[in-house]
């Protein structure tokens, strides 16, 4: 048993160490702040990821904005407002546990029916005379659908912190009079800040790496310009490195940048990641 | 004697299906101190949260019976409980201040209750500090966080954010049980000079506090007020037997 636990463990560090030592090795000679700051060019076998980085940057924030309040007004019902026995607070659990076993290409999947086809579609019918502006793939599509894919990681973190502020305080401004929704906003949800904090940044970090949920609902393989509008289109440095390692026209010259481009990501999810971390244990501390 | 403060009714609760208070009916007087004693479980915190409708966040609890504040029934439906809570303030067990300053926990119900002038504020956190006792001790950290003081300096800033709110009533809930014995002391010194203004019931293990500070005793056991009278009487010539045997440590 012993020799079985054994070799588990060292299998599974030795598949990390691999996997970071090559992506560093391949990458570290490429990654420069001119790499970071600069266009691709030569069809994209020379070059930076900027572009890529901007549109992820500004997928997430988009992304974030959307789920952040949605995720949090949720966790409040579900922790301050349904009776945990009750059909709809069931219910919307639930949904909640559903909505983060679904495959992500799913969430891609649904972005292009229901926000593409469906809301764009409708916007243009009835504001631009059936002109197409909203109903193609574009940055908000493509952040609302990645926001409906981290959802479950914002719910469950803020209804974390929100249940780890202690019943005493709560009692404590009722007893002075406050209303239900005083000392939500002015003692649960303060008390809960650093949970929504959390939240925001694990959420933004699943969306940074995900590729799937943008594929039809946003990401290009490649534009000369910055999106400038919510119904531009965007790169981003997932896809990017899907587009790069399987139809560059030259897959082994542009090696060196998939590997930097991996990298990135990396350092990227790996650094946010470890803000939560920290954020999350001095949380548990504090209580 | 004085006049009457709160009076309850045939005042029964139940969690569920399980009777905890068992028609209870009492006069409490006012700006005296009300003790009440008796063993674990036996419903006088239970009892206490009904004056101020805290056991109404409880979704089983089901009450019947009257609980009669100055003459109203505070469970009558037109009474809205938010209100109730400004006249009947509370102070726990354990002392619980907001993580915020010795300022902000004061200014905390005022605020709430509309109040944003900075010059009203200060007057009423300096004057709700003095009352309580403290003001000596925090005057020159006023903005510094509550948790940073000691657990009987906590407790008073929490009788001080009470008064702050200005109540009629105060209840008590073994405000002193988690103290050293100094504190404890400064806390009962407190209580009795603060009777001269409030109405207050406090609930207490320690019999000798009950003997201390108060004016009348309610002994409960099993949901039910045994005896109730002068705190005097009750603690030298109890009428019931089961009285006599709480206080003198026979049981309990």
């Amino acid at each position: 048993m012993m020799g079985a636990t054994g070799l588990s463990v060292v299998l599974i560090i030795a598949v990390i160490v691999i996997m970071l030592v090559v992506i560093v090795i391949g990458g570290k000679d490429t990654i420069s702040w001119k790499f970071l700051t600069t266009f691709p060019k030569d069809g994209m076998t020379k070059g930076g990821i900027f572009p890529a980085l901007y549109g992820t940057a500004l997928m997430v924030i988009i992304m974030s904005v959307a789920a952040v309040p949605f995720g949090a007004i949720t966790a409040l019902y579900l922790t301050e407002y349904a009776r945990e026995s009750s059909w709809m607070a069931k219910t919307v659990q639930f949904a909640v546990r559903t909505l983060s076993m679904v495959p992500s290409i799913i969430f891609g999947l649904f972005g292009l029916g229901f926000f593409i086809k469906f809301v764009g579609g409708g916007m243009d019918k009835v504001f631009f005379g059936g002109q197409l502006i909203w109903a193609q793939p574009n940055i908000l599509w493509a952040s609302l659908t990645m926001a409906l894919l981290t959802l479950p990681v914002v719910i469950v973190s803020v209804e974390e912190s929100i249940r780890a502020v202690p019943r005493d305080l709560r009692d404590a401004s009722l007893a002075l009079g406050a209303t239900k929704w005083q000392t939500i906003r002015k003692v649960v949800l303060p008390g809960a800040r650093s949970g929504i904090l959390t939240g925001t940044i694990l959420a933004i970090s699943r969306g940074a790496g995900e590729v799937a949920p943008i594929l039809f609902t946003g990401a290009a393989y490649y534009l000369a310009t910055l999106p400038h509008s919510l119904s531009d289109q965007f790169m981003s440095l997932g896809y990017h490195i899907y587009i790069m390692s399987t139809q560059s026209v030259n897959v082994d010259q542009t090696l060196p940048i998939q590997f930097a481009t991996t990298l990135v990501l990396l350092l990227l999810t790996f650094t946010l990641n470890f803000v939560a971390v920290l954020i999350r244990s001095k949380l548990r501390r504090s209580h | 004697m004085k006049e009457t403060k709160i009076k309850t009714r045939n005042l029964s609760l139940y969690y569920g299906s399980k009777m905890a208070l068992n028609s209870i009916s009492m006069d409490i007087p006012e700006k005296q101190v009300t003790a009440l004693i008796g063993p674990s479980g036996c419903g006088k915190s239970t009892f206490l949260r009904t004056l101020n409708r805290m056991n109404d966040l409880i979704p089983s609890v089901r009450i019947t019976g009257e609980v009669l504040v100055d003459g109203f029934n505070i469970y009558d439906k037109n009474v809205d409980a938010v209100n109730l809570r400004k006249k009947v303030g509370m102070v726990f067990q354990k002392s619980n201040p907001f993580a915020k300053s010795i300022f902000e926990n004061v200014a905390y119900g005022p605020k709430i209750n509309g109040i944003h002038d900075k010059k009203k504020l200060k007057e009423i956190v300096e004057g709700s500090l003095q009352r309580a006792a403290i003001w000596e001790e925090v005057k020159d950290r006023l903005h510094d966080s509550a948790l940073g003081l000691s657990g009987g300096q906590q407790q008073r800033l929490c009788i001080a954010r009470t008064l702050a709110v200005d109540p009629e009533i105060i209840l008590m809930d073994e405000p002193a049980s988690a103290l050293d014995p100094i504190s404890t002391s400064k806390i009962e010194e407190l209580i009795f000079k603060l009777k001269v203004n409030y109405t207050i019931i406090i609930v207490t293990h320690n019999m000798q506090q009950a003997a201390r500070v108060s004016d009348n005793t309610g002994f409960f056991y099993l949901g039910e007020l045994i005896e109730f009278g002068k705190t005097k009487k009750i603690f030298t010539v109890p009428e019931k037997k089961q009285t006599e045997d709480y206080i003198t440590g026979r049981f309990g």
